[in-house]
């Protein structure tokens, strides 16, 4: 095209582009996160109250949940089910602790062709890394403004 | 003198290369689209025997392109020159093919324009007198891409609606000096266009300016309309570059909506296979090219047709630093006869 047009096209493309674009279905999206999410919560309060049926002190009993939807997530994601339940749920499979274990196994099976070091041990963390970075700086910083409102406010 | 320029961008070739043969090899999602009945090899297993999907796509290339020799009753020592290009990081599925192949080869890059890239440059080598024995040939796959430029296939995650899903197909097209055609007759080679697109799930906008002009250029430069041909078909735009390209042609003069299309858009059943906006990578307008198209031409459905594969020249470490997206498009001119 002319450059007379190009310059124009140019300004116009990203009206032109916004103009096209077809939208993701909000309010679709959110109904299948929140029922999807909601029932990834619903089993681990069932696991809670399994628990605590058993006589786990409350204190203690958020590691045994942990411990098994971490593991639930991790079993789909190799059976190769998280991801095709996620593609429908969003936001409902990637905030509960099983999305945290399927952004963790799911480098670490597609690596694996790099060998145990370079592969699965390097690449492993490469989506969960900035959460677990950012997530361990925040809670360091929050424990020590926590120290010392404690400190001051007696 | 260069006697066979026309115009700014073109080369009108005086000794039109013949296609002699074509090869398509496709993973199952493709030979399950509308297409699947035209490619030569559908496989029932995308790792193809291999251990890895790196593997298995430099072994698609390797058989695409054997397949094309064996179907013309040649022998890869008859070859001059191979012409091959596809995503991988320094081009590992071309290179590691022409390693068992040992055909001299051109390694090129292109991102999802390869297979015109890899057409034009062979039309060229053989109109200038260089060679008799052409293959041009280009592969992506679906699983090795997606490592490379995004997550890991189980990764949990939503794709917006104006991504596009790699094909996973490999495409050789043996490219001869005598031949009773369809004949590669001109060749537009496209300049990088980038109209300031940053999203990395859009690119078919991304591409669509790049498309638009190397089209435009096509018709400036030869004097043709779109009535010229049949088929004027772009290579992975998807849906919604699809339709940004026929608003910019439009724009420049011209109306392609009634014989123009995108492979990324034909290749698969946009509602049922879902690929959101449709198709896109290196294999997408070869396997669409070297399986349906070139058939259309050889059976005489097709008389004339403008292919026009399309390339986002983006690498995961420009969009980690805010780059926009550059595209890039060549055109080549298929005629049955010449």
């Amino acid at each position: 095209m002319e450059k007379k047009l190009e310059k124009q096209l140019s300004e116009e493309f990203k009206n032109m582009v916004d103009k096209n674009n077809p939208q993701s279905s909000i309010i679709k999206d959110c109904i299948f996160a929140f029922v999807i999410g909601g029932l990834i919560c619903d089993i681990g309060q069932f696991f809670m109250n399994l628990f605590l049926s058993f006589g786990i002190p409350e204190d203690n009993v958020g590691f045994y949940v942990a411990t098994v939807m971490v593991f639930l997530g991790a079993f789909l994601t190799g059976l190769g089910i998280y991801d095709n339940v996620a593609k429908y749920a969003g936001a409902g499979t990637i905030v509960p602790i099983t999305g945290f274990a399927n952004s963790i196994v799911s480098p670490a099976m597609e690596f694996k062709r790099e060998g145990y070091i370079l592969g699965v041990g390097a690449r492993m963390f490469i989506i969960a890394g900035p959460v677990l970075v950012y997530g361990i700086s925040s809670s360091v910083i929050v424990g020590i403004i926590y120290y010392f409102i404690k400190y001051f406010v007696k | 003198m260069a006697v066979k320029k026309l115009g700014i961008q073109t080369v009108k070739l005086m000794n039109p290369p013949s296609i002699l043969e074509t090869a398509t090899i496709t993973g199952s999602k493709e030979g399950e689209g509308p297409l699947g009945q035209y490619f030569d090899v559908v496989l029932s297993d995308d790792l193809y025997g291999e251990e890895s999907w790196e593997k298995a796509e430099s072994k698609m290339t390797r058989e695409a392109v054997k397949l094309a020799i064996n179907k013309a009753n040649l022998h890869p020592d008859n070859i001059d020159y191979m012409f091959s290009g596809d995503l991988l990081n320094q081009i590992i599925s071309s290179s590691f093919a022409a390693r068992e192949l040992q055909i001299p080869f051109f390694g090129l890059y292109g991102a999802c324009s390869t297979m015109t890239e890899s057409l034009s440059l062979s039309s060229m080598i053989i109109d200038g007198g260089y060679a008799d024995y052409v293959i041009a040939a280009t592969s992506s796959h679906f699983a090795s891409a997606e490592r490379q430029y995004r997550f890991p296939l189980e990764y949990g995650g939503q794709r917006p609606p104006t991504s596009q899903w790699t094909v996973t197909g490999a495409g050789a097209a043996l490219l001869s000096s005598s031949g009773s055609g369809p004949y590669i007759t001109y060749v537009t080679t496209g300049r990088v266009m980038d109209f300031g697109v940053k999203d990395a799930n859009n690119m078919g906008a991304a591409m669509a300016p790049a498309a638009a002009d190397t089209i435009l250029r096509h018709f400036k430069d030869t004097g043709f309309n779109p009535a010229y041909y049949d088929l004027i078909i772009t290579g992975d735009l998807g849906k919604v570059g699809k339709e940004l390209a026929v608003e910019l042609v439009k724009k420049g003069g011209y109306d392609i909506s009634n014989i123009y299309t995108d492979c990324g858009v034909e290749i698969f059943d946009l509602t049922e296979q879902d690929v959101h906006s449709g198709a896109s990578g290196c294999g997408c307008s070869a396997v669409v090219f070297c399986g349906y198209l070139y058939k259309q031409l050889k059976e005489g459905n097709f008389n004339r047709i403008l292919l026009i594969s399309t390339g986002a020249l983006l690498s995961p470490t420009s969009s980690q630093q805010g780059e926009s997206i550059p595209g890039i498009a060549h055109a080549v001119a298929i005629e049955r006869s010449v």
